[in-house]
């Protein structure tokens, strides 16, 4: 068994960038309807007054894909997961992610 | 024949960024589509694939000065408590609330989804250049995760179209 693929390349710093991008998406979807439920929250999140929470929300789910796309490609540098898992993990988080940004979604837990 | 400096950055947002992305995603895709070995020669091969990390790049960098022009310089227009605002004005009617409710409020965070997989995509694309000719499997779903990038990028862009003919920013 070899570390790399077809093309003698390691998948590790592919993997390690979608699977960043994956947990990032579910960050901004996690971020926002916590803002939604909580009003301690979403004041947390109003780094800027004219923005909003949108701000924080944005901003820390992007910090996210930055450092944890370091992380991964570190961590998995030289090395091949299986792509098939990989890209299969990403759209997960994705549509977890895009499901929990949809305002009939993330409005259920609108704090009262 | 007169634009506001707030009317500018709306086009600038919506219609320059918006149109670089779709070209840069027109390019990326037909780029990516026939990166085969059975179409193309070895220089077509390399010619391609300096096209392709150019489209890709392209793609994502248009993807992330859209949603940070949006977000950071447009949206604080849109949501300020005037009564004129176009948030105001939108909520203001129970028959346009929901351009603000359901379209806004979708529109502010899916966008920043398609920055994360234009870049990924693109990154990916440069760490293989030539090679990804030999990663048809890998290939296949570089092509999946920018057509989705687009469709989310293209949610963002049609419901801001609706919003701005709803309520624009002036």
């Amino acid at each position: 068994m070899t570390d790399d693929t077809g093309s003698g390349k390691p998948f590790g710093p592919v993997a390690a960038v979608f699977v960043a991008a994956g947990i990032a998406s579910l960050i901004l979807g996690i971020l926002t309807t916590l803002a939604e439920a909580s009003g301690s929250v979403k004041s947390a999140l109003e780094w800027s007054k004219s923005v909003g929470p949108l701000m924080g929300k944005t901003l820390l789910s992007s910090a996210v894909f930055v450092v944890l796309w370091v992380i991964l490609a570190a961590a998995w540098r030289g090395k091949t997961p299986q792509p098939k898992k990989i890209f299969t993990l990403t759209a997960i988080l994705v549509v977890v992610g895009i499901v929990m940004t949809f305002p009939i979604f993330f409005q259920l837990f609108e704090a009262t | 024949m007169h634009l506001s400096s707030r009317e500018w950055w709306t086009v600038v947002h919506g219609m320059v960024l918006g149109t670089a992305f779709l070209l840069a995603f027109a390019g990326g895709l037909a780029g990516l589509y026939s990166l085969r070995p059975g179409l193309l020669t070895d220089e077509g091969i390399g010619e391609r694939a300096r096209r392709l990390k150019f489209g890709t790049w392209a793609m994502a960098v248009a993807a992330w000065l859209t949603v940070i022009t949006g977000s950071f310089i447009v949206y604080p227009w849109y949501r300020a408590e005037a009564a004129d605002s176009p948030k105001s004005l939108l909520l203001a009617n129970p028959s346009t609330a929901d351009w603000h409710n359901f379209a806004m409020e979708w529109k502010e965070h899916i966008a920043w989804i398609a920055p994360f997989l234009a870049t990924a995509v693109a990154f990916s694309v440069t760490y293989y250049g030539v090679q990804l000719v030999k990663e048809q499997g890998i290939r296949k779903n570089l092509l999946v995760a920018f057509c989705f990038a687009f469709i989310i990028a293209a949610i963002a862009g049609a419901l801001g179209a609706f919003i701005t003919k709803a309520a624009p920013i002036s």
